[in-house]
C-alpha cells in the first residue's frame, strides 16, 4: 500500500467508526477460474461502500458471497469475513439462512425475476418475517404493509395483496427493497438495484437506500454507473479482471482517480461534457475534435408529420401509443428521442422505418410519401434508411454466421455486389470500418461479445449505404467502456460518411452526448424538443426537469 | 444472392451443432437405423434366401443357427422375412410421417402468418380432428378403400398431421416476431424471400427432432393396424402383418411374435432415440 493509499485508509476509518463487515484477502474460484483475486474491503454502519465494475469484474460473485449464495461449483477463500464478530467464512446452509434477510438483506437486480410471480407482493415481504419466526401470521401481515407504506408503495394494503405481474417495475423493486430491510439487517448488500429502471425511478430507489443509510444500516452498492455510485457512496472499490485497482473515499475517487482504468471508466461516461469529443482517450492523448460533414438544414432527409398510432387492446380499448408527433431529419445530422419506457419512442422509430403504418399522419424519406407506398414501392428505396437494435444478437438469424448477414445486406443496397468476390471484399471494408477484420467473417453472432455484435449490426446497417440509421437503443445492453467505443464509432462513421442518425435512448447523458436537436417524449407526446444544450441547460417543460433532476451525476458525489 | 457462397469453416460446422461426439448407447441406435435402412434398400445383402421360399420340411423351426429368428408355418425363414419387410414398414413410417408433415407444414404456416378468420378456422379444425382417434379415422378409410399400403400411410399420415400441425403453428407465431424477422423486413427483402429464408428454417429446425421421433411412431402405429388385420394383409411380410400371421400359434410357437416384435420395439426405440439426441443437439446450438 502506498503512503497516500495508506493516509486515505485512516482517513476513512477516522470518519467512519468500528467496521462493521470486514472483508480481508477473499478469492473466489469456479474450477480453475479465479474470479475474484484477494480483494479486501470494509462496511461501515451508515456509510455506502460502492463496488464498481464492468461485466466479469467478479463485483456480483463477491455481493453474493457475502451472503452465502456464491453458486455452484466454487470455491471461497478468505482471510476473514467478519460481521460484528460473526465469522461469514464458517457458516453452514443452516445457519445462512439464520443470517440472511435478519443479519444481511440482499437485493437483487431484476424485479422481475427475482419475484415469484405467483405470490402477492405482501407475502413476499412478510416471508422474511415468516423464516426468523417474527411475530403472528396478523402482526406479519400487518408489517408488511407498514413496510410496504415506508418504502413509499402507494395504497399498500392494495398492493400487497397484488401479484408481480400487476405491479410496475418500480414497484417491484420496492417489494424486494421492502422484503430486504422487513427485519431492519444492519447491512444491506444491493446488487446492481436500479439497472433495469427509469431514471425518476431510479432517483426513487436510491433515495429509499440513502433513507436506510441515515437509520445506520451500511450499504454495499453493487454497480456499473459511476454517476448513480456518485450519489449513494460514501466509499468507492472499483475492480477489474477480480481485482480490486482503486479503493478510497467517493469523492476522491470519481473526482482525483489514480488509476488509469478508473479514469478510462470516467471518461467513459458520456454527458454534456463529452458532446464532439471522444469517449475512450489514452492519458495524456490530446482530444481531437470532431471534423464534422455540413448538416443541410434546407431540405429534410426524413420528416414526420403529425404521426400517430393508436392500437387496440384485447380489450377493444383504443390506446394513443403516439400521439401526434412531428420532427424532421436532415443530412448528417443525428435528432435524439428520449423518454422512459413506454413513451413511444419504439413506436415512433418503426413508424419512420415504415414498417408499422401511422394511423394519422405521414413520413416522408427524402421527399418522397414514404409512410404511403405501397410495399413493393418501397421496397427498393429500404436500402436508403438502416436501422440497429438494442439487443443485436437477436436481430440475426441464429443459423447465419457474419459473412452471410453482410452479404445479405450488401444484396439490397442500390449497389449489389456483382460477384462473390466483390461482395466478399466488401464485407471485409465493412468489418475493418467498424473495427473488425476478416476473421470475423466465419464467425457466429452467439460466439462475439456484446460490443462486436453491435458492432455486426452496425456494419449491416452500413451495408446498403443509407443516407438515414434508426439507432434504437444501440448501447442500452452494454457495458460503459463499450457503449464508448461504440458511441464513438458511430460518431466517426458520421464524420466519414455524412450519414444522419434518428438516436433514441432513454438515457440522457447518451442522448446528450449524441445528439444535435432533442426530442422529449412522454406518453407519447413530444413535451419538449430543441437544440440538445437549448433542451438540457434550459429545460421549459416540468417533465423535462424532473428527467434531469433524477439524472445521477458525477458531481454529486 | 444466393449466388453468393459462404466461404465454409470450421466454425461454421460448429454453429450448425452437428459435432460427432457419440455416446456408445447412441452408437448402437444408429447401428440399429443403418441395418434396417440397409434392409430397405437391398435386403438381398443382408440375407441369401428368399422371403418367400416355402420349405415345408422345416415348418415351425425354433431359432437356430441357421434360422437366428426361426422358421414359420410354411417354413419360410423369419429372419429373412423380417429383412425384406423392412421396406414396407420403413415406408410406411417414412410415408406417414411426411404426409402428416406437408399437411402440418401448410396448415400450420396458414394459420400462423395468416391470422384472424384463417387461423381460428384452421385451429377449431385442427382440435376436431385432434379429438378424433387415429384407429376410427383409419377403420374408416380401410372401409372405404381396401387395406393397402396407401391407406395406411394416408390414415397414419392424416391421424397424426395435427398435432404436428399445432406444433408448426405455434413455432411460425414464436419465430414471425423475432427481431430477425422485422431486421430483414428492414432491409427491403420481400415476404416471401422472408418467409423462406429466415421464417422456414427457423420455424421447422426444432422440429426435424419431432419428425425423427414420428418415424418411430408411424412404424409401431402401421404395425399395429397391420396386426388387427387393418393394413397389409399377411403373404406380405410388412412387420406388422407378420405378428398378424404368427398370432395364432403364439402357444407353440413364441419366436413368431416375439422375434419381429422385438425388431419393432427396437427399431422405434433406436428411431426415437436418435431423435432426441437430434433434440437436445438443436436445442444446444439454438441458444
Amino acid at each position: 500500500m502506498t503512503a497516500a493509499a495508506a493516509t486515505e485508509q485512516t482517513e476513512i476509518d477516522a470518519a467512519a467508526g468500528t467496521p462493521l463487515l470486514t472483508v480481508e484477502n477473499l478469492r473466489v474460484s469456479f474450477g480453475n477460474a479465479e474470479v475474484v483475486k484477494g480483494i479486501s474491503f470494509t462496511a461501515r454502519p451508515g456509510r455506502c461502500l460502492a463496488i464498481v465494475g464492468e461485466s466479469g469484474s467478479g463485483k456480483s460473485v463477491t455481493a453474493r458471497t457475502l451472503v452465502g449464495l456464491t453458486g455452484l461449483n466454487s470455491a471461497v477463500q478468505a482471510d476473514r469475513i467478519d460481521l460484528a464478530g460473526l465469522d461469514l467464512t464458517r457458516q453452514s446452509q443452516r445457519s445462512w439462512r439464520a443470517i440472511r434477510g435478519r443479519q444481511i438483506g440482499f437485493i437483487l437486480q431484476d424485479a422481475l425475476v427475482s419475484l415469484d410471480q405467483l405470490r402477492r407482493a405482501g407475502d413476499e415481504v412478510a416471508e422474511p418475517l415468516a423464516v426468523h419466526r417474527w411475530g403472528t401470521r396478523a402482526s406479519r401481515r400487518r408489517k408488511a404493509v407498514e413496510l410496504l407504506d415506508s418504502v413509499g408503495v402507494p395504497e399498500p394494503e392494495v398492493r400487497a395483496r397484488q401479484r408481480p405481474y400487476e405491479l410496475s417495475g418500480g414497484l417491484r423493486q420496492r417489494v424486494l427493497i421492502a422484503s430486504a430491510i422487513a427485519l431492519d439487517p444492519k447491512l444491506i448488500v444491493a446488487d446492481e438495484p436500479t439497472t433495469a429502471l427509469d431514471v425518476t425511478l431510479q432517483a426513487q430507489v436510491l433515495d429509499l437506500l440513502a433513507e436506510s443509510k441515515a437509520r445506520g444500516t451500511s450499504i454495499i452498492l453493487i454497480s456499473h454507473d459511476l454517476s448513480v455510485v456518485a450519489r449513494l457512496a460514501d466509499e468507492v472499490a472499483v475492480m477489474r479482471a477480480g481485482e480490486v485497482v482503486e479503493y478510497g473515499p467517493a469523492h476522491r475517487v470519481l473526482h482525483l482517480p489514480r488509476h488509469e482504468y478508473t479514469q478510462a471508466l470516467l471518461d467513459a461516461i458520456p454527458s454534456e461534457h463529452t458532446r464532439g469529443i471522444r469517449l475512450v482517450r489514452r492519458a495524456g492523448e490530446s482530444v481531437p475534435e470532431r471534423v464534422r460533414k455540413p448538416i443541410d438544414r434546407d431540405r429534410p432527409l426524413l420528416q414526420a408529420r403529425h404521426i400517430s398510432k393508436v392500437f387496440r387492446g384485447p380489450d377493444k380499448v383504443d390506446r394513443t401509443v403516439v400521439d401526434d408527433v412531428s420532427f424532421e431529419l436532415f443530412a448528417g445530422d443525428t435528432l435524439g428521442i428520449v423518454g422512459e419506457s413506454g413513451s413511444g419512442k419504439t413506436t415512433s422509430a418503426r413508424i419512420a422505418l415504415s414498417l408499422l403504418a401511422p394511423t394519422a399522419g405521414e413520413v416522408l424519406l427524402d421527399g418522397q410519401p414514404w409512410s404511403r407506398l405501397t410495399p413493393s414501392q418501397r421496397r427498393p428505396l429500404r436500402g436508403q434508411i438502416g436501422v440497429i437494435y438494442q439487443d443485436p444478437l437477436s436481430s440475426f438469424d441464429p443459423r447465419w454466421p457474419v459473412g452471410r448477414i453482410l452479404f445479405d445486406a450488401l444484396s439490397t443496397g442500390g449497389r449489389p455486389p456483382s460477384s462473390s468476390a466483390a461482395a466478399r471484399a466488401r464485407a471485409i471494408r465493412l468489418l475493418e470500418q467498424v473495427g473488425l477484420g476478416e476473421e470475423h467473417l466465419a464467425a457466429a453472432p452467439l460466439r462475439l461479445s456484446g460490443g462486436q455484435r453491435q458492432r455486426v449490426s452496425i456494419a449491416r446497417a452500413l451495408a446498403p449505404e443509407p443516407s438515414v440509421i434508426v439507432c434504437d437503443e444501440p448501447v442500452s445492453a452494454l457495458d460503459v467502456s463499450i457503449q464508448a467505443q461504440v458511441l464513438d464509432l458511430l460518431t466517426d462513421l458520421q464524420d466519414e460518411l455524412g450519414v444522419s442518425y434518428l438516436f433514441i435512448s432513454h438515457d440522457l447523458g447518451v442522448i446528450h452526448h449524441m445528439s444535435d436537436r432533442i426530442l422529449v417524449m412522454k406518453d407519447g407526446r413530444v413535451v419538449e424538443s430543441g437544440a440538445a444544450d437549448e433542451v438540457f441547460e434550459r429545460p421549459r417543460d416540468p417533465y423535462t426537469r424532473r428527467l434531469l433532476n433524477a439524472l445521477p451525476r458525477l458531481a454529486q458525489a | 444472392m444466393s449466388s453468393v457462397a459462404v466461404p465454409p469453416t470450421g466454425i461454421l460446422a460448429r454453429v450448425s451443432g452437428l459435432r460427432i461426439r457419440v455416446r456408445p448407447g447412441t452408437a448402437a441406435c444408429a447401428a440399429i437405423v443403418a441395418v434396417i435402412a440397409v434392409a430397405a434398400i437391398a435386403p438381398q445383402v443382408l440375407t441369401h434366401r428368399g422371403p418367400n421360399a416355402i420349405d415345408l420340411g422345416h415348418t415351425l423351426l425354433a431359432p437356430s443357427l441357421s434360422h437366428p429368428f426361426g422358421t414359420d408355418d410354411a417354413g419360410r425363414d423369419l429372419y429373412t422375412r423380417v429383412i425384406y419387410g423392412a421396406r414396407e414398414s420403413l415406408g410406411i413410417g417414412l410415408g406417414a410421417t411426411g404426409l402428416a408433415m406437408s399437411i402440418a407444414i401448410l396448415l400450420g404456416f396458414l394459420a400462423g402468418l395468416a391470422g384472424g378468420l384463417a387461423d381460428v378456422v384452421i385451429t377449431r379444425i385442427l382440435e376436431v380432428a385432434f379429438a378424433f382417434p387415429v384407429l376410427l379415422l383409419a377403420l374408416l378409410l380401410i372401409a372405404i378403400r381396401g387395406p393397402s399400403v396407401t391407406t395406411e400411410i394416408v390414415a397414419v399420415g392424416i391421424g397424426s398431421a395435427p398435432g404436428y400441425a399445432r406444433l408448426v403453428r405455434g413455432q411460425v407465431m414464436h419465430v414471425r416476431q423475432a427481431a430477425y424477422i422485422e431486421a430483414a423486413a428492414a432491409l427491403g427483402h420481400r415476404r416471401l424471400t422472408v418467409i423462406r429464408r429466415h421464417l422456414f428454417p427457423n420455424a421447422m429446425r426444432p422440429l426435424v427432432a419431432v419428425i425423427t421421433l414420428g418415424i418411430g411412431q408411424s412404424i409401431v402405429w402401421a404395425s399395429g393396424l397391420a396386426f388387427l388385420g387393418l393394413g397389409v394383409a399377411p403373404p406380405s411380410p410388412e412387420w406388422g402383418a407378420l405378428l398378424d400371421s404368427g398370432r395364432l400359434y403364439i402357444t407353440t410357437s413364441w419366436w413368431l411374435e416375439i422375434m419381429p416384435g422385438l425388431v419393432i420395439v427396437l427399431v422405434a426405440l433406436s428411431v426415437t432415440s436418435l431423435g432426441r439426441t437430434l433434440q437436445h443437439r438443436l436445442e444446444g446450438a439454438a441458444r
